[in-house]
Protein backbone atom coordinates (compact mmCIF):
# COMPACT_ATOMS: atom_id res chain seq x y z
CA UNK A 1 0.00 0.00 0.00
CA UNK A 2 2.84 2.35 0.84
CA UNK A 3 4.59 1.78 -2.46
CA UNK A 4 1.27 2.15 -4.26
CA UNK A 5 0.90 5.55 -2.61
CA UNK A 6 4.46 6.45 -3.60
CA UNK A 7 3.87 5.51 -7.22
CA UNK A 8 0.59 7.39 -7.11
CA UNK A 9 2.40 10.46 -5.78
CA UNK A 10 4.92 10.29 -8.63
CA UNK A 11 2.22 9.89 -11.23
CA UNK A 12 0.24 12.63 -9.53
CA UNK A 13 3.08 15.12 -9.65
CA UNK A 14 3.81 14.36 -13.29
CA UNK A 15 0.14 14.80 -14.17
CA UNK A 16 -0.12 18.13 -12.35
CA UNK A 17 2.85 19.55 -14.24
CA UNK A 18 1.76 18.34 -17.63
CA UNK A 19 -0.94 21.02 -17.94
CA UNK A 20 1.47 23.91 -17.46
CA UNK A 21 3.30 25.37 -20.43
CA UNK A 22 6.87 26.49 -19.51
CA UNK A 23 8.18 24.18 -16.86
CA UNK A 24 10.97 25.47 -14.68
CA UNK A 25 13.08 22.76 -13.10
CA UNK A 26 15.55 23.15 -10.28
CA UNK A 27 19.03 21.79 -10.95
CA UNK A 28 22.14 21.39 -8.86
CA UNK A 29 25.20 22.01 -11.05
CA UNK A 30 28.68 21.20 -9.82
CA UNK A 31 31.75 22.32 -11.74
CA UNK A 32 35.32 23.46 -11.52
CA UNK A 33 38.15 24.79 -13.64
CA UNK A 34 40.19 22.18 -15.46
CA UNK A 35 43.29 21.09 -13.53
CA UNK A 36 46.52 22.71 -14.79
CA UNK A 37 50.19 22.33 -13.93
CA UNK A 38 50.07 25.26 -11.50
CA UNK A 39 46.87 24.13 -9.81
CA UNK A 40 46.25 20.41 -9.82
CA UNK A 41 43.19 20.50 -7.59
CA UNK A 42 41.05 23.51 -8.40
CA UNK A 43 38.19 24.40 -6.08
CA UNK A 44 34.85 22.80 -6.89
CA UNK A 45 31.79 25.02 -6.99
CA UNK A 46 28.16 24.06 -6.67
CA UNK A 47 25.15 26.09 -7.72
CA UNK A 48 21.42 25.65 -7.54
CA UNK A 49 19.69 27.02 -10.61
CA UNK A 50 16.26 27.18 -12.19
CA UNK A 51 15.83 26.64 -15.87
CA UNK A 52 13.71 24.78 -18.37
CA UNK A 53 16.20 22.05 -19.22
CA UNK A 54 19.64 20.73 -18.33
CA UNK A 55 21.45 22.29 -21.29
CA UNK A 56 20.28 25.75 -20.34
CA UNK A 57 21.08 25.11 -16.70
CA UNK A 58 24.68 24.22 -17.51
CA UNK A 59 24.99 27.33 -19.63
CA UNK A 60 23.64 29.48 -16.83
CA UNK A 61 26.09 27.88 -14.44
CA UNK A 62 29.02 29.12 -16.52
CA UNK A 63 27.38 32.55 -16.84
CA UNK A 64 27.33 32.95 -13.08
CA UNK A 65 30.69 31.33 -12.47
CA UNK A 66 32.37 33.65 -14.98
CA UNK A 67 31.12 36.58 -12.97
CA UNK A 68 32.55 35.18 -9.75
CA UNK A 69 35.76 33.39 -10.71
CA UNK A 70 38.25 33.50 -13.56
CA UNK A 71 36.94 30.42 -15.35
CA UNK A 72 35.04 29.80 -18.57
CA UNK A 73 33.35 26.83 -20.12
CA UNK A 74 36.37 26.28 -22.36
CA UNK A 75 38.77 25.87 -19.43
CA UNK A 76 36.34 24.28 -17.01
CA UNK A 77 34.33 21.13 -16.61
CA UNK A 78 30.93 20.28 -15.23
CA UNK A 79 31.23 17.45 -12.75
CA UNK A 80 27.57 16.78 -12.05
CA UNK A 81 24.13 18.07 -12.84
CA UNK A 82 21.17 16.68 -10.92
CA UNK A 83 17.56 17.70 -10.89
CA UNK A 84 16.13 18.58 -7.51
CA UNK A 85 12.53 17.54 -6.95
CA UNK A 86 9.99 18.79 -4.48
CA UNK A 87 9.87 16.68 -1.37
CA UNK A 88 6.19 17.27 -0.53
CA UNK A 89 4.16 18.51 -3.47
CA UNK A 90 0.93 18.06 -1.52
CA UNK A 91 1.72 20.73 1.07
CA UNK A 92 1.10 24.42 0.44
CA UNK A 93 4.00 26.73 1.33
CA UNK A 94 4.67 30.43 1.27
CA UNK A 95 7.78 31.01 -0.81
CA UNK A 96 9.85 34.17 -0.60
CA UNK A 97 12.05 34.88 -3.61
CA UNK A 98 14.81 37.47 -3.60
CA UNK A 99 15.79 38.50 -7.08
CA UNK A 100 17.95 40.94 -8.98
CA UNK A 101 16.59 42.14 -12.29
CA UNK A 102 17.54 44.50 -15.06
CA UNK A 103 15.01 47.12 -15.96
CA UNK A 104 15.25 49.62 -18.77
CA UNK A 105 17.12 52.03 -16.52
CA UNK A 106 19.32 49.82 -14.34
CA UNK A 107 19.56 46.91 -11.95
CA UNK A 108 17.22 46.53 -8.97
CA UNK A 109 16.69 44.08 -6.15
CA UNK A 110 13.29 42.78 -5.32
CA UNK A 111 11.59 40.50 -2.85
CA UNK A 112 8.40 38.68 -3.85
CA UNK A 113 6.17 36.22 -2.05
CA UNK A 114 4.17 33.40 -3.60
CA UNK A 115 1.91 30.68 -2.32
CA UNK A 116 2.32 27.36 -4.08
CA UNK A 117 2.70 23.66 -3.47
CA UNK A 118 6.17 23.43 -5.03
CA UNK A 119 9.18 25.73 -5.23
CA UNK A 120 9.38 25.27 -8.98
CA UNK A 121 5.77 26.41 -9.26
CA UNK A 122 6.55 29.52 -7.20
CA UNK A 123 9.60 30.29 -9.38
CA UNK A 124 7.49 29.95 -12.49
CA UNK A 125 4.89 32.30 -10.97
CA UNK A 126 7.69 34.74 -10.26
CA UNK A 127 8.92 34.73 -13.86
CA UNK A 128 5.39 35.19 -15.15
CA UNK A 129 4.70 38.03 -12.75
CA UNK A 130 7.94 39.86 -13.51
CA UNK A 131 7.20 39.59 -17.21
CA UNK A 132 3.67 40.89 -16.83
CA UNK A 133 4.10 43.55 -14.14
CA UNK A 134 7.53 44.88 -15.04
CA UNK A 135 8.12 43.70 -18.62
CA UNK A 136 11.26 41.91 -17.48
CA UNK A 137 12.14 38.83 -19.50
CA UNK A 138 13.67 35.74 -17.98
CA UNK A 139 17.29 36.29 -19.13
CA UNK A 140 17.30 39.59 -17.21
CA UNK A 141 16.33 38.00 -13.90
CA UNK A 142 18.77 36.49 -11.41
CA UNK A 143 17.42 34.59 -8.44
CA UNK A 144 19.48 35.49 -5.40
CA UNK A 145 17.73 33.39 -2.80
CA UNK A 146 14.56 31.42 -2.24
CA UNK A 147 13.11 30.31 1.07
CA UNK A 148 9.99 28.79 2.55
CA UNK A 149 8.54 31.42 4.83
CA UNK A 150 6.44 30.49 7.85
CA UNK A 151 3.11 32.27 7.91
CA UNK A 152 4.09 34.66 10.73
CA UNK A 153 6.96 36.16 8.76
CA UNK A 154 5.19 36.83 5.50
CA UNK A 155 5.30 40.46 4.44
CA UNK A 156 2.83 40.76 1.59
CA UNK A 157 -0.88 41.23 2.24
CA UNK A 158 -1.76 39.23 -0.84
CA UNK A 159 -0.23 36.07 0.66
CA UNK A 160 -1.26 36.87 4.24
CA UNK A 161 -4.95 37.01 3.29
CA UNK A 162 -4.89 33.24 2.69
CA UNK A 163 -3.52 32.48 6.15
CA UNK A 164 -6.95 31.70 7.52
CA UNK A 165 -7.87 28.21 8.61
CA UNK A 166 -11.57 29.03 8.17
CA UNK A 167 -11.19 30.64 4.78
CA UNK A 168 -14.46 31.10 2.95
CA UNK A 169 -15.34 32.99 -0.19
CA UNK A 170 -17.82 32.59 -3.02
CA UNK A 171 -16.89 32.05 -6.62
CA UNK A 172 -18.40 35.07 -8.23
CA UNK A 173 -18.31 34.11 -11.88
CA UNK A 174 -18.86 30.69 -13.43
CA UNK A 175 -16.76 29.94 -16.46
CA UNK A 176 -19.04 28.18 -18.95
CA UNK A 177 -17.12 25.93 -21.27
CA UNK A 178 -17.52 22.49 -22.85
CA UNK A 179 -15.65 19.72 -21.04
CA UNK A 180 -13.37 19.06 -24.00
CA UNK A 181 -12.16 21.31 -26.78
CA UNK A 182 -13.65 18.92 -29.29
CA UNK A 183 -17.15 19.93 -28.20
CA UNK A 184 -16.46 23.62 -28.74
CA UNK A 185 -18.86 25.32 -31.22
CA UNK A 186 -18.88 28.85 -32.57
CA UNK A 187 -22.60 29.41 -32.09
CA UNK A 188 -24.73 28.50 -29.10
CA UNK A 189 -28.50 28.25 -28.90
CA UNK A 190 -28.85 30.26 -25.69
CA UNK A 191 -26.93 32.77 -23.62
CA UNK A 192 -24.91 31.25 -20.79
CA UNK A 193 -25.87 31.32 -17.11
CA UNK A 194 -22.90 32.74 -15.23
CA UNK A 195 -24.26 32.53 -11.67
CA UNK A 196 -21.77 30.73 -9.46
CA UNK B 1 -29.75 37.01 -4.22
CA UNK B 2 -26.65 36.09 -2.27
CA UNK B 3 -24.23 33.29 -2.60
CA UNK B 4 -25.08 29.91 -1.14
CA UNK B 5 -22.09 27.83 -2.20
CA UNK B 6 -18.75 29.00 -0.87
CA UNK B 7 -15.23 27.85 -1.47
CA UNK B 8 -14.30 26.61 1.99
CA UNK B 9 -12.39 23.76 3.52
CA UNK B 10 -14.61 20.71 3.24
CA UNK B 11 -16.67 21.87 0.28
CA UNK B 12 -17.34 19.06 -2.19
CA UNK B 13 -16.89 20.01 -5.83
CA UNK B 14 -17.17 18.38 -9.22
CA UNK B 15 -14.31 18.62 -11.70
CA UNK B 16 -15.76 19.88 -14.96
CA UNK B 17 -12.72 19.99 -17.26
CA UNK B 18 -9.52 18.10 -17.81
CA UNK B 19 -8.16 14.69 -17.11
CA UNK B 20 -10.19 14.09 -13.92
CA UNK B 21 -13.47 15.19 -15.49
CA UNK B 22 -16.55 14.09 -13.56
CA UNK B 23 -14.81 13.31 -10.27
CA UNK B 24 -16.13 14.46 -6.93
CA UNK B 25 -13.37 16.04 -4.85
CA UNK B 26 -13.12 17.80 -1.51
CA UNK B 27 -11.46 21.20 -1.18
CA UNK B 28 -8.81 20.61 1.44
CA UNK B 29 -6.98 23.95 1.35
CA UNK B 30 -6.81 27.13 -0.69
CA UNK B 31 -3.51 27.92 -2.42
CA UNK B 32 -4.44 31.37 -3.61
CA UNK B 33 -7.17 33.28 -5.38
CA UNK B 34 -7.30 30.91 -8.33
CA UNK B 35 -6.28 27.52 -7.06
CA UNK B 36 -7.31 25.04 -4.42
CA UNK B 37 -5.74 21.94 -3.03
CA UNK B 38 -8.21 19.12 -3.60
CA UNK B 39 -8.29 15.56 -2.48
CA UNK B 40 -10.40 12.49 -3.06
CA UNK B 41 -10.17 8.91 -1.79
CA UNK B 42 -8.99 7.62 -5.16
CA UNK B 43 -6.58 10.35 -6.26
CA UNK B 44 -3.33 11.93 -5.13
CA UNK B 45 -3.79 15.31 -3.42
CA UNK B 46 -3.13 17.99 -6.02
CA UNK B 47 -3.83 21.59 -6.84
CA UNK B 48 -6.50 22.57 -9.32
CA UNK B 49 -7.79 25.83 -10.71
CA UNK B 50 -11.24 26.99 -9.58
CA UNK B 51 -12.19 27.36 -13.23
CA UNK B 52 -12.15 23.59 -13.43
CA UNK B 53 -14.42 23.10 -10.43
CA UNK B 54 -18.16 23.38 -9.97
CA UNK B 55 -19.14 23.68 -6.32
CA UNK B 56 -21.89 21.45 -4.96
CA UNK B 57 -24.20 21.90 -1.98
CA UNK B 58 -22.40 19.22 0.01
CA UNK B 59 -19.94 20.22 2.71
CA UNK B 60 -18.08 17.99 5.15
CA UNK B 61 -16.48 18.78 8.48
CA UNK B 62 -12.71 18.61 8.25
CA UNK B 63 -9.75 20.63 9.41
CA UNK B 64 -7.34 22.25 7.03
CA UNK B 65 -5.32 19.60 5.10
CA UNK B 66 -6.37 16.46 6.93
CA UNK B 67 -4.62 13.11 6.64
CA UNK B 68 -5.99 10.85 3.94
CA UNK B 69 -7.46 8.47 6.51
CA UNK B 70 -9.22 11.30 8.37
CA UNK B 71 -10.59 12.61 5.10
CA UNK B 72 -12.01 9.23 4.12
CA UNK B 73 -13.60 8.84 7.56
CA UNK B 74 -15.16 12.30 7.38
CA UNK B 75 -16.52 11.56 3.92
CA UNK B 76 -18.07 8.32 5.17
CA UNK B 77 -19.58 10.07 8.19
CA UNK B 78 -21.16 12.79 6.06
CA UNK B 79 -22.22 10.15 3.50
CA UNK B 80 -21.06 12.23 0.57
CA UNK B 81 -21.59 9.43 -1.93
CA UNK B 82 -25.14 8.77 -0.72
CA UNK B 83 -26.10 12.45 -0.66
CA UNK B 84 -24.66 12.93 -4.12
CA UNK B 85 -26.39 9.94 -5.68
CA UNK B 86 -29.72 10.97 -4.19
CA UNK B 87 -29.49 14.60 -5.24
CA UNK B 88 -31.19 15.51 -8.52
CA UNK B 89 -27.87 16.67 -10.01
CA UNK B 90 -26.17 13.40 -9.09
CA UNK B 91 -29.04 11.30 -10.39
CA UNK B 92 -29.02 13.13 -13.71
CA UNK B 93 -25.30 12.43 -14.10
CA UNK B 94 -25.80 8.73 -13.36
CA UNK B 95 -28.53 8.52 -15.99
CA UNK B 96 -26.21 10.26 -18.48
CA UNK B 97 -23.46 7.76 -17.80
CA UNK B 98 -25.85 4.84 -18.19
CA UNK B 99 -27.11 6.16 -21.50
CA UNK B 100 -23.57 6.66 -22.79
CA UNK B 101 -22.68 3.07 -21.89
CA UNK B 102 -25.55 1.44 -23.79
CA UNK B 103 -24.71 -1.15 -26.40
CA UNK B 104 -26.68 -1.48 -29.63
CA UNK B 105 -28.62 -4.39 -28.16
CA UNK B 106 -29.47 -2.26 -25.12
CA UNK B 107 -30.71 0.49 -27.39
CA UNK B 108 -32.86 -2.04 -29.24
CA UNK B 109 -34.36 -3.21 -25.96
CA UNK B 110 -34.91 0.42 -24.97
CA UNK B 111 -36.74 1.06 -28.25
CA UNK B 112 -39.05 -1.89 -27.66
CA UNK B 113 -39.72 -0.76 -24.11
CA UNK B 114 -40.55 2.77 -25.29
CA UNK B 115 -42.93 1.46 -27.94
CA UNK B 116 -44.65 -0.74 -25.37
CA UNK B 117 -44.98 2.14 -22.92
CA UNK B 118 -46.32 4.40 -25.70
CA UNK B 119 -48.87 1.74 -26.61
CA UNK B 120 -50.11 1.43 -23.02
CA UNK B 121 -50.43 5.21 -22.68
CA UNK B 122 -52.43 5.41 -25.90
CA UNK B 123 -54.77 2.62 -24.71
CA UNK B 124 -55.48 4.49 -21.48
CA UNK B 125 -55.99 7.72 -23.41
CA UNK B 126 -58.45 5.99 -25.78
CA UNK B 127 -60.38 4.62 -22.75
CA UNK B 128 -60.57 8.09 -21.17
CA UNK B 129 -61.72 9.65 -24.47
CA UNK B 130 -64.49 7.04 -24.79
CA UNK B 131 -65.65 7.78 -21.22
CA UNK B 132 -65.79 11.53 -21.75
CA UNK B 133 -67.49 11.11 -25.17
CA UNK B 134 -70.08 8.75 -23.73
Amino acid sequence: MIEGLFVGLLIGSICVFSFLFVQYHQYQVVGRALPTESDGHPKIYRMKLWNTNEVRAKSKFWYFLRKLKKVKKSNGQILAINEIFEKNPTKINNYGIWLRYQSRTGYHNMYKEFRDTTLNGAVEQMYSEMASRHRVRSPCIQIIKTATIPAKLCKRESTKQFHNSKIKFPLVFKKVRPPTRKLKTTYKASRPNLFV
Amino acid sequence: MGFKRYVEIGRVALINYGKDYGKLVVIVDVVDQNRALVDSPDMVRSQINFKRLTLTDIKIEINRTPKKKTLIEAMEKADVKGKWENSSWGRKLIVKQRRAALTDFDRFKLMLAKIKRGGLIRQELAKLKKETAA
